[in-house]
């Protein structure tokens, strides 16, 4: 597996927050169900897949690590799907 | 010889698509947790009110006089009622006959109808003139309100920094959203006339409601909750879809407004939660939500509770809550025999040997 370094961007990266990501009931479906506000949405095979490792406490360099190892993407790639994923978690959970 | 079943009467029969009453919902809930073995009576106040004629759940129907005839012509009907079938427990599901209600509780005791409900002055603190005070007593947040009592209001309200769309409301119902002032004074206009002075003005919070429905112990505490989001709405921003969730945040605000108003009885918690994460207090209703069948599928039956109460017997068991539980409103028409309507209409009642099947 390709060694991860952390990068200046990696490291602005924000996650969303732990607690929040803890009680999120994930299906193997794809679908995700907040139980404190109520809502709910689908992820696809990756996004499930980070969504795991983020409830588990896996760095952004792990997320990354794993998403690569798991969907055999190069590392840029991997970070860049992360990335932008988190985005949408960020907003979904405001 | 069999001991008769007990008989609990329900109000707010008027389970009507766009605002429907809870009558229906509670006698669901009732039915559901003791079957047969309780007579339920359904109390109207229209002959179409829909859930008179669902006899799976109302063993017998009765209309009433209106709210607006005044607490002796509800209580002469009631009596007559009680004359004719013996009503144990009666459980009103309508914000507009509490006030008259919450008078007669002791004329009712006397004879022999027990409720659990607020007092008048704990059902006064709740009005939505008096909320913006109950708010700051409890520590909750709630979008900033005004009475007023002119149009001329809206004329300057932009330049008074409210800012539209605002929600312009009545003391006792009706809220609308005006998106300008002439939205503005028409709402005022149409609010004023039915409901009287003042009408409300409150800045329009952006966000996802949640309501909490539950019953005060009279003593402070808050026993049941049930917590909801709604996912879809109607035109009137009633619910039509809602998912069940437990957020303990929602829970602490709620039960500090019970706490702060020592609240008797059944009662709706209205929230939004804004774009920042806070609850913001939009309502309190004094009785059950029109939704509170979800109660029932998340394992804490509220109706059977506040039976329990009402009757001082030990109250059933309540599940631990059940987030994402969800519930969707449909129509459906219930066909309803010439001879039953008629016997309604004429009669004012329907007794469960003359029912239609």
């Amino acid at each position: 597996m390709e060694q991860q370094q952390p990068s200046h961007h990696r490291q602005a990266v924000a996650l969303p927050d732990p607690a929040t990501l803890k009680r999120l009931a994930l299906s193997d479906s794809g679908f995700v169900f907040d139980p404190v506000t109520g809502n709910s949405f689908t992820a696809n095979g990756s996004g499930l897949a980070i969504l795991r490792q983020l409830q588990g406490g896996s760095t952004l360099g792990e997320v990354v690590a794993a998403l690569g190892a798991e969907f055999e993407v190069v590392s840029p790639v991997a970070e860049r799907d992360v990335i932008e994923f988190i985005g949408q978690l960020r907003n979904a959970f405001k | 010889m069999t001991a008769p079943r007990l008989a609990v009467a329900i109000t707010g029969m008027n389970a009507v698509p766009d605002n429907p009453g809870a009558g229906l919902a509670v006698a669901r809930c009732l039915r559901e947790a003791h079957g047969r073995g309780i007579r339920i009576v359904g109390l109207g106040y229209d002959a179409l009110d829909p859930g008179l004629h669902r006899r799976e759940y109302c063993d017998s129907v009765h209309l009433l006089s209106y709210p607006g005839s005044g607490a002796q012509a509800l209580m002469t009907r009631l009596a007559e009622i009680h004359e004719a079938e013996p009503i144990d427990v009666l459980l009103p599901c309508l914000d507009s006959e509490l006030p008259l209600l919450v008078g007669l509780v002791p004329d009712l005791a006397e004879r022999g109808v027990r409720t659990y409900l607020p007092s008048a002055e704990q059902l006064a603190m709740r009005a939505k003139d008096r909320l913006a005070e109950l708010a700051r007593e409890a520590g909750v947040a709630m979008p900033e309100t005004l009475a007023i009592t002119q149009a001329d209001f809206f004329r300057a309200a932009e330049r008074e920094e409210w800012r539209y769309p605002l929600v312009v409301k009545g003391v006792f119902h009706d809220a609308r959203i005006a998106r300008n002032r002439d939205e503005a004074e028409q709402a005022f206009r149409a609010i004023a006339a039915e409901w009287g002075l003042p009408v409300l003005v409150q800045r329009r919070i952006v966000g996802e409601e949640c309501n909490l429905a539950g019953i005060g112990d009279g003593r402070g505490a808050l026993l049941g909750e049930v917590m909801m989001k709604k996912r879809a709405v109607t035109g009137r921003g009633k619910a039509w879809a809602g998912i069940s969730i437990h957020d303990e945040a929602l829970s602490d605000i709620s039960r500090r407004l019970v706490a702060a108003l020592k609240w008797r009885g059944p009662i709706e918690i209205e929230m939004i939660r804004d774009s920042q994460g806070e609850y913001q207090l939009i309502e309190i209703n004094p009785r059950f939500p029109a939704w509170i069948y979800l109660s029932q599928g998340v394992g804490r039956n509220l109706p059977d509770l506040l039976l329990a109460l009402a009757l001082d017997r030990p109250p059933p068991p309540l599940a631990p809550p059940a987030p994402g539980l969800l519930f969707i409103r449909y129509a459906e028409e219930t066909l309803v025999p010439l001879a039953a309507f008629e016997r309604l209409m004429i009669d004012g009642q329907l007794l469960s040997d003359t029912s239609s099947k």
